[in-house]
């Protein structure tokens, strides 16, 4: 008797340091962002991140193809109108970084740009 | 991507009206390309944009193109060819518009005195129908000739929206290069930077580094290209890009302003900022000396 209540605590303690070890060094949750495109503007324009939390930049287009591209971080993505295109990296600077369009889309394409903040 | 250009390839001479500028000094050992190579020169003119309006950047947007051409027409000495290296209008959503645009600048440039003009398109001409109504006025988008000895080869980066090259025009450059021998002298012209200058401005082309490893192996290559209004010289190994200004707005420098937008007109220093280059190709070594001309010199 005293054995198997040795054993229920002894796997007890074993979870509980799984649970503790997992809220300890699990990766961050993934932050979804939503950005919608249209001739010629991001909805935001101005978008915050995190260093080091993962995010999820879900993009559409309610007009024509466009491009989001953000050169610091070496990462794009085409933007379908009709899809939501997912773009996900993990920021691990901190600082101002231009995104932009980077599909030509129209008169007004060369000032399609906005700033991500990522913070600390 | 490598460094900036040396010190000592950085010559200015007096009395010529403008910065001269040698480059193409790759050449070692294993000689200057083929023999019977004549010095000759051509004018280079860039991002004309005609059908721009916007009177605190350029009130005289109508005027300064034609005053550029009077004033290649007035060189001491004619070049033979001139090449319009993109942005001959700027874009429209009008279909309708962009050709009556296109029409409008090809009228304009008819005054050259010298009808050896090489055109090119740039994204303002060509992104939005893919070359369609620029083609219809000024032909094909890339294309090879040969003028005294050195290749010259027009590359399209502005067609495809995504400011791509394509496989199918990089397998096409493949195919030509492989006809030239490793010593050819070798221009290239193109709209957009072939190496990322600074992509946060769009002033890249997306599969350039595609382009750049195909012409590596060859040992005497220039690009000359426009598309960031300003001059900028850089070397990517030993193969150097010259970028020419423009004919109706100047640029700020590369990343030294939060925004890429034009500088604003200044009427104590009018035309400040643009203007067009002749450069000077000659061998033994194989050289471009590059000379820049204000608007208004």
């Amino acid at each position: 008797m005293h054995a198997r209540r040795r054993l229920i605590a002894g796997a007890a303690a074993a979870a509980l340091t799984a649970t503790v070890a997992r809220a300890l060094f699990a990766a961050p949750a993934e932050r979804v962002i939503r950005v919608t495109a249209h001739r010629f503007l991001f909805e935001p324009n101005e978008l915050t991140l995190t260093k080091g939390v993962p995010v999820a930049i879900e993009l559409t287009s309610t007009d024509v193809m466009m491009g989001f591209s953000v050169p610091d971080f070496d990462v794009r993505s085409d933007i379908v109108p009709g899809q939501v295109t997912r773009l996900r990296f993990t920021p691990d600077k901190t600082g101002n970084f231009v995104f932009l369009c980077d599909v030509f889309c129209g008169s007004g394409h060369s000032g399609m740009s906005g700033v991500m903040r990522v913070i600390a | 991507m490598s460094g900036s250009i040396d010190r000592r390839d950085f010559l200015k001479l007096a009395g010529l009206g403008g910065v001269v500028f040698a480059s193409g000094l790759g050449c070692a050992a294993g000689g200057y390309g083929p023999a019977a190579q004549e010095e000759f020169h051509f004018v280079q003119l860039s991002d004309a944009h005609w059908g721009f309006e916007g009177p605190a950047v350029n009130p005289d947007a109508r005027g300064t193109l034609p005053k550029a051409i009077a004033e290649v027409n007035a060189l001491a000495q004619a070049p033979d060819f001139i090449v319009f290296t993109g942005d001959l209008t700027h874009t429209t959503d009008d279909p309708q518009e962009r050709r009556r645009r296109l029409a409008g600048f090809r009228d304009v440039v008819r005054a050259l005195k010298n009808p050896n003009v090489h055109f090119m398109p740039g994204e303002h001409d060509a992104a939005l129908d893919r070359g369609a109504a620029w083609s219809e006025f000024f032909g094909a988008t890339h294309y090879v000739f040969d003028h005294k000895g050195v290749h010259f080869i027009a590359l399209d980066n502005v067609s495809d929206p995504a400011g791509k090259i394509g496989d199918e025009q990089l397998a096409w450059l493949k195919a030509d290069l492989d006809r030239q021998a490793d010593d050819a002298r070798i221009v290239v012209f193109t709209h957009r930077p072939l190496f990322p200058l600074y992509p946060q401005w769009d002033w890249a082309t997306r599969d350039g580094d595609r382009a750049l490893a195909l012409l590596m192996p060859y040992r005497n290559i220039t690009v000359f290209y426009g598309h960031i209004h300003q001059e900028n010289h850089h070397m990517t190994g030993h193969i150097a890009h010259h970028s020419a200004k423009s004919l109706i707005f100047p640029l700020p420098a590369p990343g030294s302003m939060p925004k890429r937008e034009p500088v604003k007109w200044d009427p104590a220093q009018p035309y400040r900022g643009l203007g067009y280059r002749e450069v000077e190709a000659s061998t033994p070594p194989p050289e471009y000396a590059i000379t820049e001309f204000p608007v208004g010199s």
